[in-house]
C-alpha cells in the first residue's frame, strides 16, 4: 500500500509539497478531483491518478485529467453543488482559461468543499508568464490561503474544504513552485470514510444565473466575503511571531525566508513578523494593531505589491504612524534572473534567503554577516545544456519534412509542450506563441496579414484543451494555412498523462478514445492527411500537398512519445551506426536535426551514441550518402 | 543544531532527484530536521537538475548565491556552473568525468579543460574532493548508480549530522531490489574515495 494512503494517523512522511496536498485532502475525505496538469501543480493530479490506478480497492474518489481548466472548474462545480467535497488543480496560467466559471461560480457558490489550486510560477521555471493569481482573489471574491511549505500544505488542504463549507464558497489556494517542489516530514492524520454519494435539489433561482438571479447572488457572495472577513481576522494562518518594534509583513514562501533571516540577524526580540495565510480577505484589524505596535514594518511578497499597498491603505485608515517600507514600484531589475539575481524587493522574479535577508539588515539597520559567493575568475567560458528534443522524438523528423517543403521563410505559429524546443537552432521552427491553442488562431491573422506561407504546430493534448475552437473559427471564417496536429499519443511536457486522443486500451484506463482525425474531419476541414514522420519521403509529398491546399489544411503527424512507448511497449529496433567508409562529411544528420544521440568524433566526422540511438531512422534517410546503417544484431 | 545547506547539481538522468530524496528520508529517519527542494521540468530533455537539500532547521527550501556549505556536483563542467553558490569555506564534492552536452557534441562550443579548471575551483573554496565517481558506478557493476557514489562520497565528509546506517537503511528500502547490492557497493566505493582524496 502506498504510504500516502495510510489509514491511520501519528506519523511522519517526507513529501513533496504536491503530495501533501494530496494527503490533505484525502485526510477530508475528498470524493471528486479534476484537473489539467502543468507545472508545478503536475504532481498533485498525477498522484490522485497513480494512487486509484494501483489502489482501486482503497481509494473511493473519482478522479479525471479533464481537457482543459474550464471543463475541469465546471465539471467539479456540477459535483460541488450536488453535495460532494470536490478538488480542481491548474497552474497559474490555467486560472485565466478557467476564469469565467469562477467568476460566476463565485455568485452560486457551492454545496460541499470546494478547493481550487493555482500553483504559481515565479521566475518561470516552466511557464510562459509569472502573473500573480493572489489577484484572482480580489476580482472572484473568494477566499484565498497561502501555505508556506509541504506540512502547512497539507494541513491547509484539509482545512480549507471546511472553510468551504462555512462560507459556501469554493477556496482558492495558492502555491508556488518552491512550495510545491519542496519536501519535507508531514505528520499525518487519520483518513475519513469518503462519501461518494450526492444529491442534487432543485433550485434554479439559486442556481440559474439570468441576471435576476445574479443580483441578488452578488449580495450573497458579498455578505459571505464579510463573513470571511471576521473569519480571517481570527484565524491561526495569520500568526504573529516574536516581538519588538520593527515588523515585517509577509505571506507565501517568502515567510521562510523572513523567519531564517530573523534567526540568522540574532533579532527575535526586535522583530515581529506577522505572517498572512489566509491572505484574502485581509484581517484588516489585526493589520491595524500590527502596524500600531511598530516603528518601521517591511512588506516582503513575491510578485505584485499586493499586500503592500493594502497595509499602506489600511495604515491611512487606521492613523498607524510607522514607516512602511517594501517594493519599489517602478525600480526593476535591469537583466532577467538567468543574468543575475534581484538585489531589491522587485515586482519580478522569485525571492531568496540572502536576498530577503540583506533587504531586512539594510531596511532595519541592523549588522548582517553573510558569507561572500566566490569569485568566478579565472574560470572558463561554460557551453550551455539547453534542454533539447529526445533522441527518436518523432517532432523532430516532422520539423524536418516540413522545413524541406516549406523553406526557412514561412511562418510558424506554435503551441505549448515539447515542440516549443523547436524554437532552439537548428531547427528554428517557432515564431509566435503566447498560450494554449494560440497556434491555431494566430495562424490565421499572420496569414492574413502577412500573405505568407502559414505552417503552424500543436501538440495532441493542447488540441483538445484549446485548439478545437480555433479551428472551427479558421474553417467557418476561410483562413488560409497548414496546421500540424503532433500525436505523440500523450502529453509528453508535462509527464505523459492520457488525454483524449490516447490508446486508452494500452494504458488500462477506463475511458473512451478519441480519433482526432474524425474530429478534424467533423470540423470542417476539407483536407485531412495522418503521416507517419519517419516515414520522411512520403511525409513530405503529403505536406507539401497540405501546403498547396488553398484554406485550412490539417496534417496530423502520429508517432508515439519515445519515453512513453518505452513504459507501454518494449525495444524492438536495433541502434544505428555511420559507416566511416562511406560518411563524406556532409554532416547533413547533425546540422539539419540535432539528435542528442549524434556527436563529431576526433576527426569532425559524426558519430552515432549506441546507447541513446532508438533507431528512428530518420539521420539515416536524411545522409546523402546512405551512410547510416541500422548496428549488425550480434550473432 | 547547526544548519547545513547542501546544494546537489547533475544532469537529466543522472539520478540526483533520488539521491536527494534519499538523503532526506534519512534524515527524517534519524530525527534530523530536513527540507528538500527540487526544480522539475525538463529533466528529462538533457538540461541542468538542481536540488538543495537544508539540515538543521532552517525553513527556506533554497540555498542563496554564496550560501552552500557543500556541493555536490555530478559533473565536472555544472560544478563550475554552479559555483556562484560557494563562499571560500565551501566543501566541493565533484565527479570528474565529463558529461559532454549537446552543444559540444555536435561542434556549437568547446568543452573547457576540466582538470585545470578544477584545480582554479580548489584554490577558490574550502576543500574540493574531486574524483571519477563514473569509473566507480562501473565498479560497482551499474553505470548508473553515480548519484549512489555520489551519496557515499558526501557521508565520508563526516559533515553531515545523518549517520552511515540511515542512508543505507533508506537506499535499501527505496531503491529497485535489483539494483540494492551494486547501489550498496557503489557507495562505499564513493565513501573510500572521498576519504583517499
Amino acid at each position: 500500500m502506498d504510504k500516502l494512503l495510510t489509514t491511520s494517523g501519528g506519523r511522519q512522511q517526507l513529501l513533496l509539497g504536491n503530495e501533501a496536498i494530496v494527503r490533505g485532502a484525502l485526510e477530508a475525505g475528498v470524493a471528486f478531483v479534476t484537473c489539467y496538469p502543468g507545472t508545478p501543480s503536475s504532481e498533485v493530479p498525477d498522484t490522485f491518478y497513480r494512487l486509484r490506478k494501483q489502489n482501486p480497492g482503497a481509494t473511493r474518489y473519482y478522479f479525471e485529467y479533464s481537457t482543459n481548466e474550464k471543463v475541469a472548474l465546471e465539471c467539479a462545480a456540477g459535483a460541488a453543488v450536488a453535495g460532494l467535497r470536490t478538488m480542481c488543480t491548474m497552474k497559474h496560467v490555467g486560472v485565466n482559461v478557467a476564469a469565467d466559471p469562477l467568476m460566476t461560480l463565485a455568485y452560486v457558490g457551492v454545496n460541499a468543499g470546494m478547493v481550487i489550486l493555482t500553483a504559481d510560477d515565479p521566475s518561470l521555471f516552466s511557464s510562459q508568464n509569472e502573473q500573480d493569481n493572489r489577484y484572482y482573489a480580489r476580482l472572484s471574491g473568494l477566499p484565498l490561503l497561502e501555505p508556506v511549505g509541504p506540512a502547512e500544505l497539507k494541513e491547509v488542504t484539509k482545512y480549507a474544504f471546511s472553510l468551504s463549507e462555512e462560507l459556501g464558497l469554493p477556496v482558492l489556494m495558492r502555491t508556488t513552485t518552491r512550495v510545491n517542489h519542496a519536501r519535507e516530514p508531514v505528520p499525518f492524520q487519520r483518513l475519513p470514510k469518503t462519501k461518494t454519494q450526492g444529491k442534487f435539489e432543485k433550485a434554479p433561482f439559486q442556481y440559474v444565473t439570468v441576471p435576476a438571479v445574479s443580483r441578488n447572488l452578488h449580495l450573497k457572495l458579498l455578505a459571505a466575503q464579510k463573513q470571511a472577513l471576521a473569519i480571517s481576522e481570527k484565524s491561526d494562518l495569520n500568526k504573529i511571531f516574536g516581538s519588538g518594534k520593527l515588523g515585517v509583513i509577509t505571506s507565501g514562501v517568502s515567510v521562510n525566508y523572513v523567519l531564517d533571516a530573523v534567526d540568522d540577524l540574532g533579532a527575535k526580540k526586535k522583530i515581529k513578523v506577522l505572517k498572512l495565510g489566509f491572505s484574502w480577505p485581509l484581517p484588516e484589524k489585526k493589520i491595524a494593531r500590527f502596524l500600531k505596535s511598530v516603528d518601521k514594518v517591511l512588506v516582503v511578497e513575491e510578485g505584485e505589491p499586493i499586500v503592500e499597498e493594502a497595509v499602506n491603505a489600511i495604515a491611512n485608515r487606521c492613523g498607524a504612524k510607522c514607516d512602511i517600507g517594501g517594493k519599489q514600484m517602478w525600480k526593476f531589475p535591469p537583466v532577467s534572473v538567468d543574468v543575475e539575481r534581484p538585489k531589491f524587493l522587485s515586482r519580478a522574479f522569485e525571492y531568496n534567503p540572502r536576498m530577503v535577508r540583506e533587504v531586512m539588515a539594510k531596511y532595519f539597520g541592523l549588522k548582517q554577516q553573510a558569507p561572500r559567493p566566490v569569485s568566478l575568475k579565472g574560470i572558463p567560458d561554460l557551453p550551455g545544456r539547453p534542454p533539447n528534443l529526445c533522441a527518436g522524438c518523432p517532432h523532430r523528423a516532422t520539423f524536418y519534412a516540413v522545413k524541406e517543403v516549406v523553406g526557412p521563410d514561412a511562418i510558424h505559429p506554435t503551441d505549448i509542450g515539447c515542440y516549443t524546443l523547436g524554437l532552439l537552432p537548428p531547427i528554428s521552427m517557432a515564431d509566435f506563441l503566447i498560450c494554449m491553442g494560440s497556434s491555431v488562431s494566430s495562424s490565421g491573422g499572420l496569414s492574413f496579414a502577412t500573405g505568407k506561407k502559414t505552417v503552424s504546430f500543436i501538440g495532441d493534448s493542447t488540441f483538445f484543451h484549446s485548439g478545437l475552437t480555433g479551428l472551427v473559427n479558421a474553417v467557418h471564417n476561410n483562413h488560409d494555412f497548414t496546421l500540424v496536429i503532433l500525436d505523440n499519443g500523450t502529453t509528453a511536457m508535462t509527464g505523459h498523462q492520457p488525454n483524449p486522443g490516447v490508446d486508452t486500451e494500452a494504458l488500462g484506463d477506463p475511458t473512451t478514445h478519441i480519433d482526432i482525425e474524425q474530429v478534424v474531419r467533423g470540423l470542417g476541414v476539407q483536407h485531412v492527411t495522418t503521416i507517419k514522420p519517419f516515414k520522411v519521403r512520403s511525409a513530405m509529398a503529403a505536406i507539401q500537398k497540405a501546403v498547396d491546399f488553398k484554406g485550412v489544411s490539417v496534417i496530423i503527424s502520429q508517432e508515439l512519445c519515445p519515453l512513453y512507448a518505452r513504459r507501454v511497449a518494449p525495444k524492438t529496433k536495433r541502434p544505428f551506426a555511420v559507416n566511416p567508409n562511406k560518411c563524406k562529411g556532409h554532416l547533413d544528420c547533425i546540422q539539419k536535426v540535432a539528435c542528442p544521440a549524434m556527436f563529431l568524433d576526433d576527426q569532425g566526422k559524426a558519430q552515432i551514441n549506441p546507447l541513446q540511438c532508438i533507431g528512428c531512422a530518420l539521420c539515416a534517410q536524411i545522409c546523402p550518402e546512405n551512410a547510416i546503417l541500422p548496428v549488425k544484431a550480434k550473432a | 543544531m547547526k544548519t547545513m545547506r547542501i546544494v546537489n547539481v547533475a544532469v537529466g538522468g543522472q539520478g540526483n532527484l533520488l539521491a536527494s530524496n534519499l538523503l532526506g528520508q534519512a534524515a527524517l529517519d534519524s530525527g534530523v530536521p530536513v527540507v528538500v527542494s527540487e526544480i522539475h521540468g525538463m529533466a528529462q530533455r538533457g538540461g541542468v537538475v538542481e536540488s538543495a537539500i537544508i539540515l538543521g532547521g532552517a525553513r527556506s527550501p533554497v540555498v542563496a548565491d554564496g550560501e552552500a556549505d557543500i556541493i555536490v556536483s555530478f559533473e565536472p563542467v555544472e560544478t563550475m556552473r554552479i559555483l556562484n553558490k560557494a563562499n571560500r569555506d565551501t566543501l566541493v564534492l565533484t565527479n570528474t568525468r565529463p558529461l559532454p552536452p549537446f552543444t559540444v557534441a555536435i561542434g556549437a562550443a568547446p568543452y573547457p579543460d576540466t582538470t585545470e579548471a578544477l584545480k582554479v575551483v580548489g584554490r577558490k573554496v574550502g576543500k574540493l574532493i574531486a574524483f571519477d565517481g563514473q569509473d566507480l558506478a562501473e565498479q560497482a557493476e551499474n553505470p548508473l548508480s553515480l548519484n549512489m557514489v555520489m551519496l557515499g562520497a558526501l557521508f565520508a565528509t563526516g559533515e553531515l549530522a545523518v549517520p552511515v546506517k540511515s542512508i543505507k537503511k533508506m537506499i535499501r528500502q527505496n531503491t529497485k531490489k535489483r539494483f540494492v547490492p551494486s547501489n550498496i557497493k557503489a557507495f562505499d566505493l564513493g565513501y573510500k574515495a572521498a576519504l583517499a582524496a
